[in-house]
């Protein structure tokens, strides 16, 4: 054996164990909801397939309305995507490609908030939404999330490269107006930033825990990440149904990410190195 | 004229929802630090005596410790493994990269509670995995979750396994970037691999290690679903597992004492701004 093929020998098993450790959770996950609970609690661990998996997933379906949370994370995530997309895109488009007083300050205000850590906040931002009466109500989970600083930034980096100039100049000259030009011109070139964006927003919104713990008080209104976590807690003898649950709220994030990947791993990436 | 106006339209709604849900929110957080309330009766002003009393509170300084710990145990295994990923990663007759990428990816798209249930059967102390490999190579089974160490290793684990490919692929986006011109001039000067990795790989990636660093400093202090999903509101055994914003979260919200909780959040906020400012300086002063 040379030299190379020695060396990317050992490359390929570096970068194949690394990757079964980091799959081996998502793969234990599905041994164990198919499994029974008294499977898991077995010594040593089964770590194939077993035939429980509907059993489970029809507990998980009796003991929590799963799909009414379900609906609520959808509609949650869902909405707030689309309104993020549009405010951001909006402002990202305004700061990018247009002059106005105070524009230089205002976006590094903007930059500022980022820095601000959510949490010091919560106990006030709690009492605001009360006296909104807004508490058990998804209004406290989509209107303070609408809009927000990242977006705006990062669409202000991809509108003032993508957007060229002259386009809004014609447009200009034909009597579009701001509104106009940003529908017309800016939205179909913005587009394949709308992809990262959304797929940043919607996973964030999907998988958020702290807030609608606090905000959520009915359990209709539950998002799967707090339906779930009730399970792990009222049920946790009941093991294989709690790994049924998880498993049902993760997959579909996992379809949506493989089809978008690409795309938003190298926008993660361009990000970050660009700073 | 009327295109001014329409700018200021479109770049309202952020500054208005600012305006009401941060700004507001932190004045108000300040105000409340300064004053005893459980949320439902009268807000008395209480001075400073929040603050004071949180400089003498054992558990908030745990609380401060565990967060420290955890983030240190997470943190230094997550770059270490990320850069040796992007390295592997990186080497020109590597194939199917994006497979790799998206595999080292996929632990990050997850939900933290779906990460704290799983990770919760393979630190189980009787049926866990991490048991069973124990015992299967002879050595003794270990109690990961009513070891006070064991709980952060269990904590620090899963941030290990959900952000590590993040970082990776930050460092790899970081090394591609890097002129290959760069490398062809130092192997004209007669540099070896070595010298080059440390004359040319490290100075050029400072920027991304940069970012990667901040980046975990924030995130670990901030660190609450994980402990909260494995071992509860109490932090679990010896509240080995209470982290500042689980602390926080406890204070405000399980015990109704707002006021502490809100100078608690002030308490958080300066420990990050410092450990910030320290980690940049530590990070930035060697480049010079």
């Amino acid at each position: 054996m040379t030299s190379k093929s020695l060396k990317s020998l050992v490359l390929y098993i570096g970068l194949i164990g690394g990757m079964l450790i980091s799959m081996f959770p998502f793969y234990w996950l599905i041994v164990m909801s198919t499994r029974t609970t008294s499977d898991i609690y077995k010594f040593p661990p089964q770590l194939w397939f077993g035939s429980e998996l509907w059993n489970n997933v029809s507990r998980v379906l009796q003991q929590i309305d799963f799909w009414g949370a379900f609906m609520n994370t959808l509609f949650v995530s869902g909405l707030v995507t689309v309104l993020v997309l549009f405010f951001d895109s909006l402002a990202g488009f305004a700061f990018a490609k247009f002059e106005f007083p105070g524009k230089k300050w205002l976006f590094v205000l903007l930059l500022a908030t980022m820095m601000v850590p959510s949490q010091l906040s919560l106990v006030p931002s709690f009492v605001l939404m009360a006296t909104f009466g807004w508490v058990g109500s998804f209004k406290a989970l989509i209107i303070p999330g609408m809009v927000n600083a990242f977006g705006i930034f990062w669409i202000r980096q991809y509108a003032t490269e993508s957007i060229p100039n002259d386009l809004l100049d014609a447009g200009r000259i034909d009597g579009c107006n701001f509104f106009r030009l940003y529908w017309n011109v800016a939205l179909p070139i913005l587009r394949p930033a709308f992809a990262f964006l959304g797929a940043f927003t919607f996973i964030g919104v999907w998988n958020d825990y702290l807030w609608p713990l606090i905000v959520l008080t009915d359990a209709r209104k539950y998002t799967l990440q707090i339906a779930l976590s009730q399970l792990n807690g009222l049920y946790n003898t009941d093991y294989a149904m709690v790994i049924a649950g998880t498993l049902l709220a993760v997959i579909p994030l996992i379809v949506m990410f493989l089809f978008i990947s690409r795309q938003f791993i190298s926008d993660i990436a361009a990000g970050a190195v660009k700073d | 004229m009327w295109e001014q106006r329409a700018l200021y339209v479109a770049i309202s709604p952020f500054y208005i929802l600012f305006a009401v849900f941060g700004l507001f929110p932190i004045g108000f957080s300040l105000y409340l630090a300064f004053h005893k309330w459980d949320g439902i009766g009268v807000m008395t002003y209480n001075g400073l005596n929040n603050f004071k009393y949180m400089l003498t509170d054992a558990e908030f300084w745990q609380a401060v410790g565990n967060t420290f710990m955890i983030w240190i145990y997470a943190t230094i295994p997550m770059l270490f493994f990320a850069l040796i990923i992007a390295f592997l990663l990186h080497a020109p007759f590597v194939k199917f990269r994006t497979l790799f990428r998206v595999g080292y990816f996929l632990p990050n798209v997850t939900s933290i509670v779906a990460v704290a249930i799983i990770f919760g059967a393979l630190f189980a102390n009787n049926y866990g995995f991490l048991n069973y490999l124990l015992q299967s190579v002879g050595l003794p089974v270990v109690e990961w979750l009513n070891a006070p160490w064991g709980i952060k290793v269990a904590i620090s684990s899963m941030v290990v396994w959900r952000w590590t490919g993040y970082n990776a692929v930050i460092y790899l986006a970081g090394l591609q970037s890097i002129p290959q011109t760069l490398y062809e001039a130092a192997k004209i000067d007669g540099a070896s691999g070595i010298q080059s990795f440390f004359r040319i790989t490290i100075p050029m990636l400072r920027p991304v290690i940069l970012f990667t660093v901040i980046t975990s400093t924030i995130g670990g202090m901030q660190l609450f679903t994980e402990p909260q999903i494995l071992v509860g509101n109490d932090g679990g055994a010896g509240a080995a597992g209470m982290t500042i914003v689980l602390y926080l979260y406890r204070e405000s919200f399980i015990n109704n004492y707002f006021g502490y909780g809100a100078a608690v959040g002030w308490g958080m906020f300066l420990i990050i701004a410092l450990f910030s400012i320290v980690n940049w300086k530590l990070v930035q002063g060697k480049s010079s």
